[in-house]
C-alpha cells in the first residue's frame, strides 16, 4: 500500500435521532483507499455502506442525522466541510454514480447538456469545447453514434446505456476517486458484466481510485483489490480480495460466500444465513451477528474489535473465534 | 410540428362537438319551446306557428343548427329573444375585453406571487418562512371573492377614501384604448383581489411539487456533481415541477375568461362576460346564453390546447405521445 492514502476514513459514525432514540446507521467505520486502488464494500441492504459514502460526501440531507468521525481526502477533512468548498470537490475530485440510472439523470435535459453542465461547473471552458468533450466521453463509454445520441433525453436510453452516460458524466472532470453505489444492481446480468468491465477498463486507463459498493460478492471478486465486509454499520472483515474471497475468516463472510450458487452444485440446497439482520433499535452491545451465528459463544456479548487473527497482518476481522479453529469450523457450514 | 397540428385539430373537433351539444340542450330539449317564450303567455296557436316559422323553429334540427352557427359566426346578426333587436355578437365583443383585462392582469400577479411564494417556501424549508407563506396561501385560498371584494371596496371607496385611498377611482371600467392609466387604476384592486385568491393555491401546489422533486435521485446526482443548491432548485427541480402548475393555470385561465370571474366582476362593477352570462341566464335569453357558453368553451378548449403544447416544451417525454 502506498504511504499516503488517497482517502483515510477513521471512526466514521452516522447517528439518526428517531422517536425511539438514537439509531446508529454507521458505527465506527475505519478504512483507507490507496491511489489507483479499487476498494469493494460488501454487505446486505441496510448495513450502512451507502450511508457511510453519503455522509462523507455531505449528501445526507436528513436534519436528524449527525455525522462524526473523520474522512480525510488528500489530507483534507471532508466531515463538516462547508458546502461551497465541498461543492468544488464533488464532481471534480470525487465523483459518484448511483444504483438506479433510470432516475439519476434529470429527465428534462439531454444527456449531452447534463455532461456539459458537469464540465462547466468545475472548469472554465466554452460550451462548444465542453460539448465536444461530452461527445468524446460518450464515445469512450461505448455509446454508439455519440454525436447524435448526446442530443437525446435520458428516457430514450436503455438502463445499461443510461448507466454508461452516468459513468461518462462522472469521469468528465477526471476524478481521483470514483464512488460507485451499487452501479450494477438495477441492470440485467449481461449488462452488469459490461458495466463492470467498463469501470475496470476506465479505472486502469485513468488510474482513479474506486470505491465499489455492492451486495454482490461476484462483483467484488471481479473488480476489487481490497474488500470490506460490512454488517449492521460495522466492518466485520477487511482484507485483500483473494484473502477475503479464498480464505474468509468471519462467519458472516462464510455465509455470504456460501450463498453464491456454483456450477457443479446442482441438486444441493443453496446455503442461506438464517434470521434477519438486527433492526436499528435492537441493542447495540456485543457482536451484532451473534443472534444469527451458529458459533456464538459467551464472549460474543462483548463487541469484538477488528484485528488480525490469521497469518496475514493486513487481513482483519471482528470475531472472538480462535484463529486456528476457523478452517474446520467453516467446513461445518459448507 | 405534427404534434402542434394534431393538438389544434383535436381542439377544433372538441369545439364542434361542444357547439352541437350546447345547441341540442337549449333548442331540442323536449318541453322547452323557445317559440312559446317568444310569443308570450297565452299566445294563440296561430301566433305560435307564426313565430315558429319566423324564427325557423319549424325546420329540421340539422338545418336549424347550421342556421344558428351561420347567424353566430358568419353573418354575426344573431339577435336576443328577450330584447328583440339586440345583436348578441356585439354584446360579447363589448364584454370580452373587460374580462380579458381583469383576468390576464390578475394572472400576471398571481403567477408572480404563486411561483415566488412556492420557490421561497422550498428554499427556506425548515425555517419559519415556509410555514408563514403556506398559512398565508391557505388563508388566501379560503377567502370568498365577493367578501374580499366587498371589504376592499369598503376600505378603498368608503372608510379610508378621504385619506389613504383618495386616489382610488370609483368602480367601473375604462377601456385601455381610451386611457391606459385609468384602465390600470380602475382594475388595480380587482386584479389584486382575484390574484390573492389564486396565488395562494399556486404557491402551495408548486411548493408540494418542488419538495417532492428535491427528494428525487437526480437532485442527489446534481449535488454529487458539485452544483449549487440554487442551480439544482432553479434548473433541475423547478422545470419538472412546473407541469402541474401549467395545467392548473390553463384550466383556471380558461374558465375565468369564460365567465368564472363573475363574482369579482359584479363586486367591482365590471361589465364583463360573467356579468353578461348571469344576466342572460336570468332572462333565459337562449341566443345570448348559447353564445356565452360557446365563447366560454372556446377559451377552456384553447387554454387546454395551449397547456398541452407548453407541456411538450417543458417535458420532452410528452413530445412523442
Amino acid at each position: 500500500m502506498p504511504a499516503a492514502p488517497l482517502l483515510e476514513v477513521d471512526d466514521l459514525r452516522v447517528a439518526f435521532r428517531t422517536r425511539d432514540g438514537v439509531v446508529n446507521a454507521v458505527n465506527g467505520l475505519s478504512f483507507t483507499v490507496g491511489r489507483g486502488e479499487v476498494l469493494g464494500i460488501v454487505g446486505e441492504s441496510g448495513s450502512g455502506k451507502s450511508m457511510a459514502m453519503y455522509s462523507m460526501m455531505g449528501l445526507l440531507d436528513n436534519p436528524n442525522a449527525t455525522v462524526t468521525g473523520s474522512a480525510r481526502f488528500e489530507g483534507t477533512e471532508l466531515i463538516g466541510m462547508p458546502l461551497p468548498k465541498l461543492n468544488r470537490l464533488r464532481g471534480s475530485s470525487i465523483a459518484m454514480i448511483f444504483q438506479d440510472p433510470m432516475t439519476a439523470l434529470t429527465p428534462v435535459y439531454t444527456v449531452g447538456w447534463q455532461i456539459v453542465e458537469q464540465i462547466r461547473t468545475h472548469e472554465k471552458v466554452s460550451s462548444q469545447a465542453a460539448w465536444k468533450r461530452a461527445i468524446a466521453l460518450l464515445d469512450e463509454v461505448g455509446i454508439p453514434d455519440a454525436a447524435r445520441r448526446a442530443k437525446s433525453y435520458p428516457h430514450e436510453f436503455s438502463g445499461g446505456m443510461r448507466q454508461r452516460v452516468m459513468i461518462a458524466m462522472s469521469l468528465a472532470c477526471h476524478p481521483s476517486l470514483l464512488i460507485a453505489d451499487e452501479p450494477t444492481t438495477a441492470l440485467d446480468v449481461t449488462t452488469q458484466r459490461q458495466i463492470l468491465e467498463l469501470i475496470r477498463d476506465l479505472q486502469a486507463k485513468y488510474g482513479s481510485s474506486v470505491i465499489m459498493i455492492t451486495h454482490d460478492m461476484g462483483v467484488i471478486s471481479e473488480i476489487a483489490d481490497r474488500v470490506i465486509v460490512m454488517y449492521a454499520g460495522r466492518a466485520v472483515e477487511l482484507g485483500g480480495k483473494s484473502q477475503v474471497v479464498r480464505s474468509p475468516r468471519h462467519p458472516y463472510t462464510w455465509g455470504l460466500l456460501g450463498a453464491i450458487p456454483r456450477p457443479g452444485q446442482r441438486g444441493q440446497r443453496l446455503a442461506t444465513i438464517p434470521g434477519l439482520p438486527p433492526g436499528p433499535h435492537d441493542d447495540q452491545i456485543g457482536c451484532p451477528f451473534r443472534s444469527r451465528c451458529r458459533f456464538a459463544m459467551d464472549e460474543c456479548s462483548e463487541m469484538p474489535q477488528l484485528r488480525a487473527t490469521g497469518e496475514a497482518a493486513d487481513h482483519l476481522d471482528a470475531c472472538w473465534l480462535s484463529g486456528d479453529a476457523r478452517k474446520s469450523l467453516r467446513g461445518e457450514i459448507a | 410540428m405534427l404534434f402542434v397540428a394534431k393538438r389544434l385539430g383535436s381542439a377544433l373537433l372538441v369545439m364542434f362537438a361542444i357547439s352541437i351539444v350546447v345547441f341540442l340542450i337549449f333548442f331540442a330539449t323536449p318541453g322547452v319551446d323557445p317559440a312559446a317564450r317568444l310569443a308570450g303567455r297565452g299566445a294563440s296557436p296561430e301566433v305560435l306557428s307564426q313565430v315558429r316559422h319566423a324564427f325557423g323553429f319549424d325546420q329540421p334540427l340539422p338545418v336549424r343548427y347550421v342556421l344558428m352557427m351561420d347567424h353566430l359566426f358568419v353573418t354575426r346578426d344573431l339577435t336576443s329573444y328577450v330584447n328583440i333587436g339586440d345583436k348578441v355578437v356585439p354584446q360579447i365583443m363589448q364584454a370580452a375585453p373587460v374580462t380579458l383585462s381583469l383576468v390576464l392582469g390578475a394572472a400576471v400577479i398571481w403567477i408572480v406571487l404563486g411561483l415566488g411564494g412556492g420557490i421561497l417556501a422550498t428554499r427556506f424549508r425548515g425555517s419559519v418562512v415556509d410555514p408563514i407563506i403556506m398559512v398565508i396561501g391557505i388563508a388566501a385560498v379560503s377567502l370568498p371573492a365577493y367578501w374580499v371584494g366587498e371589504v376592499v371596496n369598503l376600505i378603498t371607496q368608503d372608510r379610508l377614501h378621504d385619506s389613504v385611498f383618495s386616489w382610488v377611482p370609483p368602480l367601473g371600467y375604462v377601456p385601455f384604448a381610451q386611457n391606459p392609466g385609468q384602465w390600470a387604476l380602475h382594475l388595480l384592486f380587482p386584479w389584486l383581489t382575484l390574484a390573492l385568491l389564486y396565488g395562494g393555491i399556486y404557491a402551495r401546489v408548486l411548493r408540494a411539487e418542488l419538495v417532492t422533486a428535491m427528494g428525487e435521485d437526480y437532485v442527489r446526482t446534481g449535488r454529487a456533481k458539485g452544483l449549487s443548491e440554487r442551480r439544482i432548485l432553479w434548473r433541475h427541480a423547478l422545470r419538472g415541477s412546473l407541469s402541474p402548475v401549467v395545467s392548473l393555470f390553463g384550466l383556471d385561465l380558461g374558465s375565468l375568461i369564460g365567465g368564472a370571474a363573475l363574482l369579482t366582476e359584479v363586486v367591482f362593477g365590471l361589465p364583463g362576460i360573467g356579468k353578461l352570462t348571469w344576466d342572460s341566464l336570468q332572462n333565459l335569453d337562449l341566443p345570448v346564453i348559447m353564445a356565452c357558453v360557446l365563447y366560454a368553451a372556446f377559451f377552456v378548449v384553447a387554454a387546454n390546447a395551449i397547456v398541452d403544447l407548453l407541456y411538450a416544451v417543458i417535458d420532452p417525454r410528452v413530445r412523442r405521445a
